[in-house]
């Protein structure tokens, strides 16, 4: 996603990226970044709750409008509501995805 | 306006210290090392800008998402498929969505991710809603008729992201007239 933010940014497209891993897209140099301690799947919160999206969004907005240079970068302090544990296995697919399904066959075999 | 990242800056108003998420709390620990020095891809080594030309209530926004969301009765699901057959393989094609797009009318194909809240609520990926609100308030100036889409695992298709994916979508943005645009990775 950082490449496709500084792709569109190198064709006059202002961009801002909403991510939970802003130190990957800031060593990326995605222009604008807006960082986010939410669980994959969950750039704006959760199911529902609309005054965390909106408050995601209307930040994303004044970072997208307001960064004077490239390489801004706000992280929210907000904290996921559900327990650590929970989150970090709610996210995930009920199979793995084929690359890590493949990574693990690696590793057995090593 | 807003600082580039770095030292905070002394000034007669005094500094606000920028804070820091924790980048890998949800990530598998394993998963770790792959994504804390991303390799830099050929040509994107220096920083690039566009300027936001506009007030925000005066601009029209877009949002694109990588959650790999369809409109489910018009429009083929990303390639599941193929990437189960090759799983080093991301699908590159990309989707246009309607800004009123209701959830009930999403399909979500990504094989990476748990789809159960953004099926429940298109908005926590892709908040169409919540711009909408914002353009009635006259917080935004206009949204863009058509929202994007994409599939985010891309980690061997970067190069087609570069030459198909992106001159597309940004061909599509000109279309709308977009004045900024609002990525988030699902």
């Amino acid at each position: 996603m950082p490449v496709l933010a500084r792709e569109l940014e190198s064709r006059g497209l202002p961009t801002v990226l909403v991510t939970p891993m802003p130190d990957g897209a800031e060593h990326l140099l995605a222009p604008r970044i807006v960082g986010v301690e939410f669980p994959f799947g969950h750039p704006f919160g959760r199911p529902g709750d609309r005054a965390t999206q909106r408050r995601v969004l209307e930040t994303a907005l004044t970072v997208l409008a307001g960064a004077a240079a490239p390489g801004t970068r706000v992280d929210l302090d907000l904290a996921w509501p559900e327990p650590r544990g929970v989150a970090y296995k709610s996210w995930q697919p009920a199979e793995p995805s084929p690359i890590v399904a493949l990574m693990l066959a690696r590793q057995k075999r090593s | 306006m807003l600082a580039a990242y770095g030292p905070p800056r002394a000034s007669s108003h005094g500094t606000l210290a920028p804070m820091r998420i924790d980048s890998f709390a949800f990530l598998p620990r394993s998963f770790r090392p792959l994504f804390e020095k991303p390799p830099r891809l050929p040509g994107h080594e220096a920083p690039v800008w566009a300027p936001f030309a506009k007030r925000l209530a005066e601009a029209k926004v877009a949002l694109l998402t990588s959650a790999g969301l369809y409109v489910s009765a018009t429009q083929a699901p990303f390639d599941g498929e193929r990437e189960k057959r090759e799983p080093t393989w991301g699908d590159p094609s990309w989707r246009a969505l309607p800004a009123d797009v209701a959830t009930a009318e999403l399909g979500m194909m990504h094989l990476h991710l748990n789809p159960a809240d953004v099926l429940a609520d298109h908005d926590i990926a892709l908040p169409t809603t919540r711009l909408a609100e914002l353009v009635q308030g006259g917080v935004v100036g206009a949204s863009t008729r058509r929202h994007f889409s994409v599939m985010g695992f891309q980690q061997a298709g970067l190069e087609a992201w570069r030459s198909e994916t992106a001159p597309g979508i940004a061909a599509a943005l000109r279309e709308e007239g977009a004045d900024g645009i609002v990525l988030a990775p699902a």
